[in-house]
């Protein structure tokens, strides 16, 4: 028999959690998406909140499995995953680090937007090719491999990449 | 991972309500799923079908405060596959046939410029479940909206015959509108409680996108007096037995089956 592990702190859950990545773009973490949302320890008992990038988002479940996963293997099991809605995830909330991955890994970056209700379309962007660094893009196509992205082509180099929408 | 508590108190106006919601989302998610494999090119294949997930993700969340509120241990898969055609609560926009590519296209800008002032305007709902999804569903009924307005304006602006299509697509879904803005007793109620969005406030900014769109893209208003309705209070289109049919028989026919 070996002791229970003690219980964890917010700040060692979080260190753990700073591993978790999207299931999806494995080079950028929940926290750096912006999608962890708190942690809170109380006595055992860890509280994790996350929240979706878009409403359909298929990914979620995976994402919660993997955060016990990962919080499973330090011996902590008595894990709760909430998910919330409000507010409202963005991408306004995704770290610089990691809007540097996703360019790094070959995703256009979201770009940065004012504050404010979303009422009309937005115009279309104009995008850096994360390959080339060429500013003669153009979108193919507004819906793309995820929710979350679009599909785009780069006419200097010629290679199609994916865009992380701003959102 | 379901929103709200088990000990959310029973409201039956706030239920039927987020099951109106819920309905036209599921059952517009379902029709765009009928373009799988089935679209002009690769990317529409693609376009649809992350419509129809999202649209779908609405409908789950409001499905599930649907059962919470109405207090009868009902989840959002009984709501979903458990239900008959005359309990399901879609607007006929919503559930109308899909026709051709045009009239898909025409009934999703017909939808979306719904959509967006809707979720604006429930993202202050009273019920902070309802205005959790539409926070989210409003930024995403945006780029529905830009997507159906683009290629709307494409095949109307285009050529004789996408012209045509496009208008006669746009004239078989058109009588359904009328039904989004109605008002009953309910929404008197769950307006004045600051549950539900206003109809008469969404009108004006439905007519006013819908105007500048059709405008753009050379196409007419279609002028038909006949105003169906129905779809609030169970009496549904021909077609929508075949779409539950399609949707529910698997979890019908093999109940708890998993994969």
């Amino acid at each position: 028999m070996t002791a229970p592990p003690a219980p964890p702190t917010a700040a060692q859950v979080r260190t753990v959690l700073a591993e978790v990545t999207d299931p999806e773009i494995p080079v950028i973490t929940i926290d750096e998406l912006g999608i962890l949302r708190g942690v809170d320890v109380q006595g055992g008992h860890v509280v994790v909140t996350i929240t979706p990038t878009y409403s359909g988002c298929p990914a979620m479940q995976e994402i919660e499995a993997d955060v016990r996963s990962a919080l499973s293997g330090r011996g902590w099991d008595d894990v709760e995953v909430r998910s919330v809605l409000s507010p409202a995830w963005t991408t306004d909330w995704m770290s610089d680090a990691g809007r540097e991955k996703l360019r790094a890994y070959g995703i256009a970056p979201p770009e940065r937007r004012p504050a404010g209700p979303v009422l009309v379309a937005l115009g279309r962007p104009r995008l850096v090719c994360p390959q080339c660094g060429s500013a003669d893009t153009e979108e193919l196509t507004r819906f793309a491999s995820t929710s979350c992205k679009s599909l785009w082509r780069c006419r200097s180099c010629r290679e199609p990449f994916d865009h992380f929408k701003a959102h | 991972m379901s929103p709200g508590g088990t000990d959310t108190a029973v409201d039956l106006d706030a239920s039927a309500y987020a099951l109106r919601l819920g309905d036209d989302a599921l059952v517009l998610g379902q029709r765009l799923c009928e373009w799988a494999a089935r679209s002009p090119e690769l990317e529409e294949d693609v376009a649809l079908l992350n419509i129809a997930l999202d649209l779908l993700g609405a409908a789950r969340l409001l499905l599930s405060r649907a059962g919470e509120l109405e207090g009868a241990g009902r989840d959002e898969d009984d709501l979903a596959f458990l239900r008959n055609e005359p309990e399901f609560r879609c607007g006929l926009l919503f559930e109308a046939a899909n026709g051709d590519f045009g009239q898909t296209l025409a009934r999703q800008l017909l939808v979306s410029a719904y959509q967006v002032p809707l979720w604006h305007a429930l993202g202050s709902s009273t019920d902070e479940v309802i205005a959790g999804v539409a926070g989210k569903a409003v930024k995403e009924a945006v780029y529905h909206l830009d997507h159906a307005r683009s290629w709307v304006v494409r095949l109307g602006d285009g050529t004789d015959e996408s012209h045509r299509r496009v208008q006669a697509g746009l004239e078989e879904v058109w009588p359904y509108t009328s039904e989004l803005f109605e008002r009953d007793a309910l929404l008197d109620r769950l307006v004045a409680r600051g549950v539900a969005a206003d109809p008469d406030l969404l009108l004006p900014v439905w007519e006013a996108t819908v105007g500048e769109v059709l405008a753009e893209a050379t196409l007419e208003v279609p002028q038909t007096t006949w105003r169906p309705t129905g779809g609030r209070s169970g009496r549904h289109l021909t077609g929508f037995g075949y779409l539950l049919a399609e949707m529910q028989h698997l979890h019908r026919s093999h109940p708890g089956a998993t994969w």
